[in-house]
């Protein structure tokens, strides 16, 4: 025995297993969120359950598990959609109570812009009273229709009256500001300008109304019968239905083909429906940008201090406290940095710029509130202490003889610095900005009150000038899993929306890590074969 | 023990009653030397006896160590290199400096040889070109190198990256070169042919160099310094003190007795 444990063979054990139970954690973690993330979008097939009660229901099957206590019997969760009419998403079912169960070949999936899913069969298309039979054919024609009619409503939403509004509210502070001024006849003048524009603009902005109220009654104007398994109608516009889709008769390719398409829309669409359904564009964006901005923050203030720290200020007993206080600060809470933030960024600075430039919109704050900008550099300021470490130990790591070689050619210690230690200090530098990123990016706290937002009106980047707009509200995927996980209305029916979610934050922080690691393997040969 | 201080032709470098603190420690003490100009003179001694931290008094690359403090004066041409007045980087390019281990940069070895005159200012191209060219033939590396001259210095051995190293010090045009050791890391082929090249220099600079490699010294230098625990003991002309030395320490150095 003793022998055994002189050979240092139980050790390795030891630190083998520990390894694996950490790997074997990670990799099941990883493994959950991919098979739930990537399964939520293959469609599933519907299922007729006749009950012992005569009830019919038909939905996709949820979830299966077997009743405690009881042995060998098993219950069902049913997604039966229609929420509207049943009031709930879901309803758990003894499998002791099903009489008969099939897969109906006529069984229709409706997904629809309001209330989640719809089952049942399509009974006909409403012309008056009477209800007429529709082919497919004639369903594909007339979804289209309807999809073409959903794009031109939110590009008249969006882009057309969305410029008129933000053209509006220029003229509107700009008048605003004119009002402030002694009323010189130049002055009165410019305010009858800005109201002439203000007028072109109303009634411009009128002319789109109309245009926009005829799409809607347009929208309204065909209709279809559903019939429903408990055997009730249910009359909906054809414009409600995103998709109409019968999985049970769907072939591999065609399932391929809807799970590619609702995938595509996860990822390049806005949500509808408080976040549970449709896409999660905005979200994803907001993270890339946010992180982007904290990393154009945070590395060269970092750098620049750890150089400070590390070539200039002496070893003194100041320095190390300095050092070990930047060390510790990275393990302050992160929601203390938010509170840090609101107070620092958001009032004071923000308020301060509103008071500034932005006088003449106040009351109402635009620097002045949770922004884009304020979350990044809290972000920052969370995350500076990896990159002051990081860039650090990549000063650190470049030899002394390196150095005096640079003096003795008769470099000053700036110009060593700068083109001779900063260079080799690279790999290092861009270490800690990766480490940073990965922080920054799954953090979720301190956002929730720098200017993360549950559903953010437009994107911080767009087509008005300046183009960035730095000071709005944005959306993040942390937050969005947050939001949609556990307060949503209807939590249960999002549970495959946060998986999906949670799996496309990971996938963007992988991205964003990798791309940050090109980077640094570029530089590593630029630094080292290009010239200063 | 009595000092002579040895006349030397047309001195370029005078150390006078030069010591040396590191510290409470004293490492250099009262060094008296004057040094030939355009001649290779050679500093030998056990380790530890100071002969480095000497010539690092030289190009007062010794500042870089805070605890170091210096008494005596050390006159180039006549002016005290450590009188406040003087520009610590000019006397460095006047005064380069080769190192015990190569030590490129991680750069080109066009970029690597140019590094002093970029410092220095220079940009044109053309004569870049001419610098590089000519430090590369000076330090004779020209031929191996000249097709690869944006290549990695890296990536070149051992040898080559020491006699680009001191291309690199050339490329500045000092008129002083020291070497520290420059040969310690290399094989005997590399150190014959650095060896060769420092006595073509020797025409144009003068070439200070710390040697462990006695037969070294006795090839190559002209005057010979024998250092021991911090002080000059011997400085005669090379062929002097390899067959006749005055100080009994400086003959059992040099007959293999101790160090």
């Amino acid at each position: 025995m003793k022998k055994l444990f002189k050979t240092g063979n139980p050790y390795i054990w030891l630190t083998a297993g520990t390894l694996t139970i950490s790997l074997l954690m990670i990799c099941g973690l990883i493994a959950l969120i991919l098979i739930n993330g990537f399964g939520i979008f293959w469609p599933h097939k519907l299922v007729r359950f006749t009950l012992r009660d005569g009830a019919v229901v038909l939905g996709e099957i949820a979830k299966k598990e077997s009743i405690p206590h009881k042995k060998d019997a098993y219950r069902t969760k049913l997604k039966v959609g229609n929420r509207d009419v049943f009031g709930m998403d879901f309803r758990w079912i003894d499998d002791a109570d099903i009489v008969s169960h099939e897969l109906p070949h006529d069984a229709l999936a409706f997904e629809r812009r309001e209330w989640g899913n719809m089952y049942g069969s399509l009974k006909g298309w409403k012309q008056g009273d009477d209800i007429k039979p529709v082919s497919p054919a004639e369903m594909t024609a007339m979804l289209k229709e309807s999809w073409g009619l959903f794009k031109k409503i939110r590009s008249v939403e969006k882009k057309e009256i969305g410029n008129i509004n933000y053209r509006m509210e220029k003229n509107r502070l700009e008048l605003k500001r004119l009002s402030t001024l002694p009323p010189t006849t130049g002055i009165q003048k410019k305010i009858a300008t800005v109201n002439a524009r203000m007028d072109v603009l109303k009634k411009a902005y009128r002319e789109k109304e109309d245009i926009l109220t005829g799409l809607h009654q347009k929208a309204r104007e065909k209709e279809v019968v559903a019939l429903l398994a408990d055997g009730s109608e249910k009359t909906i516009p054809v414009f409600q239905i995103v998709r109409l889709y019968a999985p049970n008769t769907m072939g591999s390719f065609a399932k391929i083909g809807f799970y590619v398409a609702k995938f595509w829309e996860f990822v390049s669409d806005e949500p509808r429906e408080a976040n549970t359904e449709g896409g999660i564009f905005p979200a994803i964006f907001g993270t890339v940008m946010m992180v982007l901005i904290m990393s154009i923050a945070v590395v060269p203030l970092g750098v620049l201090t750890a150089v400070y720290l590390r070539e200039y200020a002496s070893d003194s007993s100041i320095a190390r406290l300095v050092r070990i206080s930047v060390s510790n600060l990275a393990g302050v809470p992160s929601i203390v940095f938010g509170i840090f933030g609101l107070g620092f960024f958001i009032y004071f600075l923000g308020g301060g710029i509103d008071k500034l430039f932005f006088s003449e919109a106040l009351p109402t704050p635009t620097f002045g509130t949770g922004g884009i900008l304020w979350a990044s550099l809290t972000l920052a300021l969370l995350t500076v202490p990896v990159v002051v470490v990081a860039t650090e130990e990549g000063l650190s790591s470049v030899p002394m003889s390196i150095r005096e070689g640079a003096y003795a050619l008769g470099a000053t210690k700036f110009e060593t610095l700068w083109k001779v230690v900063l260079p080799q200090a690279v790999p290092g530098i861009l270490t800690g900005a990766i480490l940073a990123i990965a922080r920054a990016a799954g953090e979720v706290a301190p956002l929730m009150i720098t200017g993360v937002v549950k559903l953010a009106p437009s994107l911080p980047l767009d087509q008005h000038f300046p183009f960035i707009h730095l000071e709005r509200k944005f959306m993040h995927l942390g937050f969005h899993i947050y939001d949609v996980g556990f307060q949503s209305p209807n939590v249960e029916a999002a549970i495959p929306m946060v998986y999906a979610t949670t799996l496309v934050l990971l996938f963007t922080v992988l991205v964003l890590n990798l791309t940050a690691i090109v980077v640094r393997t570029k530089l590593k040969k630029w630094y080292s074969t290009a010239s200063l | 023990m009595e000092k002579v201080r040895m006349e030397v032709p047309d001195p370029i470098v005078n150390i006078i009653g030069l010591s040396l603190y590191y510290g409470k420690t004293k490492a250099l003490k009262e060094i008296n030397l004057d040094i030939s100009k355009k001649r290779i003179t050679s500093f030998i001694g056990p380790s530890g006896c100071g002969k480095s931290t000497l010539i690092r008094c030289l190009n007062r690359l010794n500042d870089l160590i805070e605890s170091v403090t210096i008494e005596g004066s050390i006159q180039i041409d006549g002016q005290d290199i450590y009188a406040p007045s003087v520009d610590v980087t000019e006397l460095r390019k006047r005064v380069g400096m080769v190192f015990q281990k190569p030590n490129p940069f991680p750069k080109t070895i066009y970029e690597n040889v140019l590094y002093g005159p970029r410092v220095l200012g220079i940009n044109k191209k053309s004569s870049l070109d001419d610098i590089c060219e000519n430090a590369l033939k000076r330090a004779a590396l020209w031929d191996e190198v000249k097709d690869r001259l944006h290549m990695n210095a890296l990536d070149l051995s051992g040898g080559q990256q020491q006699r680009m190293c001191i291309a690199r010090a050339l490329a500045t045009e000092p008129e002083i070169l020291l070497l520290d050791e420059p040969c310690s890391a290399l094989d005997p082929i590399a150190t014959s042919k650095i060896e060769d090249m420092l006595v073509e220099l020797k025409r144009d600079y003068t070439v200070i160099i710390v040697t462990h490699n006695m037969q070294q010294a006795a090839r190559i230098s002209d005057y010979t310094g024998f250092f021991m625990l911090g002080e000059l003991v011997e400085f005669n002309i090379t062929t002097e003190i390899f067959t006749n030395p005055r100080e009994k320490q400086t003959e059992d150095y040099i007959t293999g007795r101790f160090g």
